[in-house]
């Protein structure tokens, strides 16, 4: 391996950053309810699709305010793993699992958790864009008429502020009430997106979510992210090792259904614990 | 012989055989059309479908109840079958375990595969007696059964495993992607199917419902034996009528002595092909406008 010092520019050193992650002591309690942390904690999960197992024994923990990849060959579980946050893997044929899922503090697999309420929690970003059948509009509003709000002139607001927020709004404000599949599918995805901000979600399931963008649209959406990142916690699994060098914060290494390593990006990146870690970056950094 | 001739011989023959089946639409309405022309010498088109007299023997061929009757008892078959057939569908693609649909499939398709006479004999046997001992007295004085309501109720128990497998099928087609871009939004299945699955699915559906209608059109023998038949415009849904179809079938081959007799009943025909062709035209329209503005 080639002498490389990765530093992620987007990024405060990441001593600092990390620290709780070791602490049990919780310091952001001290700082009061109103900076409310995001959680997502995974325990031993086991899953299981006929008598394949997928995901053996992970458990891992998702820090808040960062952008975490989940890298790793094809076919090791990462998607999986993420569609297992939102429990969207409920409607795969022959699934079981075990272990538990901790969305601030409640476990998601317990048979009195509202499943609604922790996918509202989590936006999805798929790997190719997929808008409803019916306008831009009624894109963005979708969730949160779901949610109980009726009212047209907060609807409204919430169209502009998320179509800011994801750059949207200067291409498309004078087609608010054109179908959503005219538009280029750049523009699909980053309106994907804003359709799961619109429903005030804390993390962002990224599920390759630039794979099938063209370059310039897949660094908008990847600019946006690290934008983002500052009020949500953003889970990105990714095929491309230099799109996690990029904008990675926290990164996790699955092989074969494990998590090998998980770490700062620094760390893994410029100093892998784990042989196996260590081969699959020479691939991208030699 | 060279790769290119074998091909032209090829395409040739496969477009002549082609051609071959569409002319057929377009031999069978002209040969419906010039049986069916001489009535016309005696009578207008409008006289024909408005009047609602029918004497062949006296030469008087109104077809307004049977256009009425027909219409009656399609249109009662699709709504009571719409909403069974839209439910059933919904739970079998979006709610069923597997081995739910492995054992529900495999009735429907023998549901699909019963001959109509069967379901003749079922409608005498079951719904009429219901019809005319059970319903119709909260309604009317005096009811037979043998009635529009039966013949829609027999005709929408036909048409409900097409429709349930059109349905299936339109519903199969809709990527997993849309379904879990809905739910991740925290909508509940029940919310996917109605807001974002039947709205994405609405030309397919409609598309259904027409093939759907235009099979019941044609629907003969079960229908026409629990209606009635007699050729007076139904007035209630108790009362009797007579179908389209069953008039040619009633009739065709005996009474052809009767002046003009034939010629109606090839009318009777002309009528139902030009519907069922009005139908599959006018459906397509209807796809194509809605395909453009939903996709």
């Amino acid at each position: 391996m080639k002498e490389f010092q990765y530093k992620n520019p987007t990024r405060a050193t990441w001593a600092e950053d990390y620290s709780f992650l070791n602490n049990d002591l919780d310091n952001s309690k001290l700082e009061g309810d109103k900076n409310k942390k995001s959680n997502l904690k995974v325990t031993d999960l086991n899953l299981y699709i006929h008598q394949h197992h997928i995901l053996k024994n992970v458990s891992l923990e998702i820090p808040d305010n960062k952008i975490t990849c989940i890298i790793g060959p094809s076919g090791c579980g990462k998607s999986t793993l993420l569609k297992t946050f939102n429990r969207l893997i409920d409607d795969t044929e022959g699934i079981r699992y075990d272990g538990s899922i901790w969305v601030d503090d409640v476990d998601i697999f317990d048979k009195k958790t509202e499943i609604t309420d922790i996918r509202k929690k989590m936006g999805l970003l798929s790997q190719r864009p997929c808008p409803l059948p019916m306008s831009i509009y009624d894109n963005i509003t979708f969730g949160c008429k779901l949610h109980g709000i009726r009212n047209k002139k907060r609807l409204a607001e919430i169209v502009e502020e998320q179509l800011k927020a994801v750059g949207l709004w200067e291409e498309v404000k004078d087609r608010l009430h054109a179908p959503a599949s005219k538009l280029s599918i750049g523009q699909q995805q980053r309106l994907c997106l804003a359709r799961g901000l619109a429903v005030e979600p804390e993390f962002i399931l990224a599920d390759e979510a630039t794979s099938a963008l063209d370059p310039i649209s897949s660094k908008h959406i990847e600019e946006l992210f690290v934008e983002l990142k500052k009020d949500y916690a953003i889970i990105l699994v990714t095929h491309t090792l230099r799109q996690a060098l990029r904008i990675a914060d926290h990164v996790i290494f699955m092989y074969l259904g494990k998590v090998i390593e998980a770490g700062p990006a620094d760390e893994i990146f410029n100093n892998p614990k784990e042989e196996l870690t260590r081969k699959y970056l020479e691939g991208a950094f030699s | 012989m060279n790769r290119i001739l074998k091909n032209k011989i090829a395409a040739g023959m496969m477009f002549s055989l082609t051609l071959a089946s569409i002319s057929l639409v377009v031999l069978i309405g002209m040969g419906l059309y010039l049986k069916s022309a001489p009535i016309f010498k005696e009578h207008s088109l409008w006289e024909l479908i408005s009047s609602a007299d029918w004497q062949p023997s006296s030469g008087k061929f109104g077809f307004l109840p049977f256009i009425g009757g027909t219409l009656w008892i399609t249109g009662i078959a699709v709504i009571l079958a719409l909403p069974v057939a839209l439910l059933t569908s919904i739970f079998l693609s979006e709610h069923s375990k597997p081995y739910v649909k492995k054992w529900i499939f495999p009735a429907l398709d023998i549901l699909a595969g019963i001959p109509s006479v069967v379901y003749g004999v079922w409608g005498i046997l079951l719904v009429v007696p219901w019809v005319s001992e059970v319903l119709a007295p909260h309604f009317v004085e005096y009811a037979t059964g043998y009635s529009t309501l039966s013949g829609g109720i027999v005709l929408g128990v036909m048409i409900l495993p097409l429709l349930i497998s059109l349905f299936v099928e339109i519903f199969a087609a809709v990527p997993r992607d849309l379904r879990d871009a809905a739910l991740s939004l925290g909508a509940t299945r029940w919310q996917t199917s109605k807001l974002v699955i039947l709205r994405k699915t609405l030309p397919g559906l409609l598309a259904a419902v027409m093939l759907a209608i235009s099979r019941a059109f044609g629907e003969t023998i079960a229908v026409l034996m629990v209606c009635g038949n007699i050729p007076l415009l139904p007035h209630s849904l108790f009362d009797s009528c007579y179908p389209l179809p069953a008039l040619i079938a009633n009739n065709y081959g005996e009474m052809l002595s009767v002046p003009m007799y034939e010629s109606a009943l090839m009318l009777a025909a002309f009528f139902l092909f030009i519907v069922v062709l009005i139908f599959n035209t006018s459906s397509r329209a209807v796809i194509y406008k809605l395909e453009r503005k939903f996709q």
